[in-house]
């Protein structure tokens, strides 16, 4: 059932939302000590939460737009006297003081929170395995990883425990698992969506984002959580078009743009004047490609008018991304010294129970990471390097604002390949990393992008097309997903 | 703009042909003292590895000229944010201290800051 049916049938009384929870904790229980996508479940605090939604009901309040409906949290994302450890042993049993502005907006539209996700350490990591507590598996193969860092909330959502999840997106984190475990998965427009209770990463790029099995969940979603917050000095101001209204208007005449370098391989790109000399990123997997352009050929039987476009500074994406990013993060975690929260490991001095308190709390790649982060910002380094990737912002954002000059939205894939094996790229964090490599540039630019699934590759798994636009194109980015959403083979989307 | 005018071959230099080991045991050791982490000599031989291969993937932004080009260090202009200067309740401190690693008198408890060396 989905987000928005169960919210209509407990509205309407013809379904409690203890039964609706109670159905998904079963699911939950049956099924997830295979896949491990809670880190906590939280089962009593979700039927009190329920069952105060259904004596509102009786009652005859108004309900809100996500009555009784069962939520999953990336467990990056505060929740007041509930731990939140986002995966690692150095916030491990920690209870924020405070809600993040996102649980709250949940709980007020009668959302019930039904548990915390688990993630790749502090949401860095693309496959769920740099968790201290353990990998999350995919639904659809369960020998595959679910993606990541948003891998939790993404195989919650494909195995059923939830309706809806959040994630949180700094360099593809929402969309690239939400692509491997076949839902749809949104990163809203810098700025869209409070990030106050969001543990921070990489503040420049982060954003939380919905994550759901049908993009009309996904908007419902998305409408509840977005809107300004005075906690969130990046949130932005000002009336929003709505989303969930305009869903089902179509594509005709939008005018769509199939990204060149992020589409090597593909027929169109041969068919197009003016490209060559254009370089693409490395290792999107031909059957991915195939399946983007399915999408462009299903918009265009929409109604939409397809063309090929060329965003040059995609290709230096990947490279900008993994100095920003880990520079941010070096910054924001240098917070965990042992002293206010989180673990503390003794010693003689102070500094050396920083030390030592870092050293043991940090998993492998917080520790890379802040090691590159620290390296990139430091002297000597910072010139050759970071102040180079705040300019290639500047060029990315230049080009965009070109492109769109021309189309309404760009086309791209999601994740270079379909879901991998677990273990398959951990010996080599740049293999890795190139998991990023599509879903990156909306970071820098801070533009929303949207992952839907759209068939499945030769392996029999799900591949997810991206749709991308300019800043609060929301609306538009979730009426051509619905479109190709229902242009979409059918049987890509059941684990 | 047609594609070929934007390309970012004209921005590009020569690619630096010697690309590996950019970061040896020594630079990882003083990098892993600013980040106040701790490893073993097998570990940093590991990471100035891993951390030489990221760099090695960047030289496209390395060899850049973008000089002309102004730095974006955030997606949006921000504005400084302010608020009236009204007193609000702040956090419980009892809740935030219970959440400390240890407390003493209301106050963050941390081993002594001068004195013995690290």
């Amino acid at each position: 059932m989905t987000a928005l049916g169960i919210a209509a049938a407990v509205k309407s009384g013809e379904r409690t939302a203890l039964d609706v929870l109670d159905e998904h904790l079963a699911r939950i229980s049956q099924r997830d000590t295979e896949i491990g996508a809670f880190n906590l479940v939280l089962a009593d605090e979700a039927r009190t939460a329920a069952r105060e939604v259904d004596a509102a009901v009786s009652r005859g309040d108004a309900v809100g737009p996500l009555a009784g409906v069962p939520v999953a949290l990336k467990d990056n994302l505060c929740t007041r006297g509930v731990p939140t450890t986002c995966s690692s042993r150095m916030l491990e049993g920690w209870r924020p003081p405070y809600d993040a502005t996102v649980v709250q907006r949940l709980r007020s539209a009668g959302a019930v929170i039904v548990g915390k996700t688990n993630l790749d350490e502090f949401a860095m990591g693309s496959s769920t395995e740099n968790s201290a507590f353990g990998p999350t598996r995919n639904p659809h193969d369960t020998d595959r990883v679910p993606g990541g860092s948003s891998g939790g909330s993404a195989a919650a959502v494909a195995a059923g425990f939830a309706p809806l999840a959040l994630g949180s997106d700094t360099g593809g984190s929402v969309r690239q698992p939400a692509a491997l475990c076949g839902v749809v998965g949104l990163k809203p427009t810098y700025g869209a969506v409070s990030r106050y209770g969001l543990v921070a990463f990489a503040s420049s790029l982060d954003q939380i984002g919905p994550m759901a099995s049908n993009v009309a969940d996904a908007a419902a979603c998305f409408e509840a959580i977005s809107g300004h917050d005075p906690l969130d000095s990046t949130s932005i101001d000002g009336a929003r078009d709505p989303v969930v209204a305009g869903l089902g208007q179509g594509v005709n005449g939008l005018r769509v743009g199939l990204v060149a370098e992020l589409c090597a391989g593909s027929a169109r790109l041969q068919e197009a004047d003016g490209l060559d000399g254009v370089s693409a990123v490395e290792g999107v997997a031909a059957d991915v490609i195939g399946r983007v352009d399915a999408a462009a050929a299903a918009l265009e039987a929409a109604g939409a008018a397809v063309t090929v476009v060329s965003v040059p500074s995609a290709v230096l994406g990947l490279s900008a991304y993994y100095l920003i990013a880990p520079a941010e993060a070096s910054s924001n975690l240098a917070r965990y010294d042992g002293v206010r929260y989180g673990l503390r490991v003794d010693a003689a001095n102070a500094a050396e129970m920083n030390v030592s308190s870092r050293t043991a709390g940090f998993g492998a790649e917080v520790k890379r990471r802040i090691m590159l982060g620290t390296y990139a910002l430091s002297a000597g380094y910072y010139d050759a390097f970071y102040a180079k990737t705040l300019r290639v912002r500047t060029l990315m954002l230049r080009e965009c604002a070109a492109a769109y000059a021309g189309v309404d939205v760009l086309l791209g894939p999601t994740a270079p390949t379909t879901a991998f094996e677990l273990g398959a790229k951990t010996a080599d964090p740049l293999l890795m990393y190139l998991n990023d490599v599509c879903t990156i540039p909306s970071n820098l630019t801070g533009h929303p992008a949207v992952s839907v699934p759209f068939g499945c590759g030769d392996d029999g798994l799900p591949v997810g097309v991206q749709l991308m636009g300019p800043a609060l194109s929301e609306p538009v980015l979730l009426r051509a997903a619905a479109v190709l959403e229902k242009a979409a083979p059918p049987d890509g989307n059941a684990p | 703009m047609s594609p070929a005018e934007r390309a970012p071959a004209d921005r590009r230099r020569a690619y630096p042909s010697d690309v590996s080991g950019r970061i040896t045991r020594d630079e990882a050791a003083h990098v892993a003292r600013l980040a106040r982490l701790r490893f073993s000599d097998e570990e940093l031989d590991e990471l100035a590895a891993q951390l030489s291969a990221v760099l090695d993937h960047a030289a496209d932004v390395e060899a850049l000229d973008v000089t002309d080009i102004a730095p974006t260090s955030h997606p949006h202009p921000l504005v400084n944010v302010t608020r009236a200067d009204e007193v609000r309740p702040s956090l419980d401190r009892d809740e935030v201290l219970a959440q400390a690693p240890s407390v003493d008198d209301g106050q963050f408890r941390v081993p002594p800051i001068l004195g013995e060396a690290p």
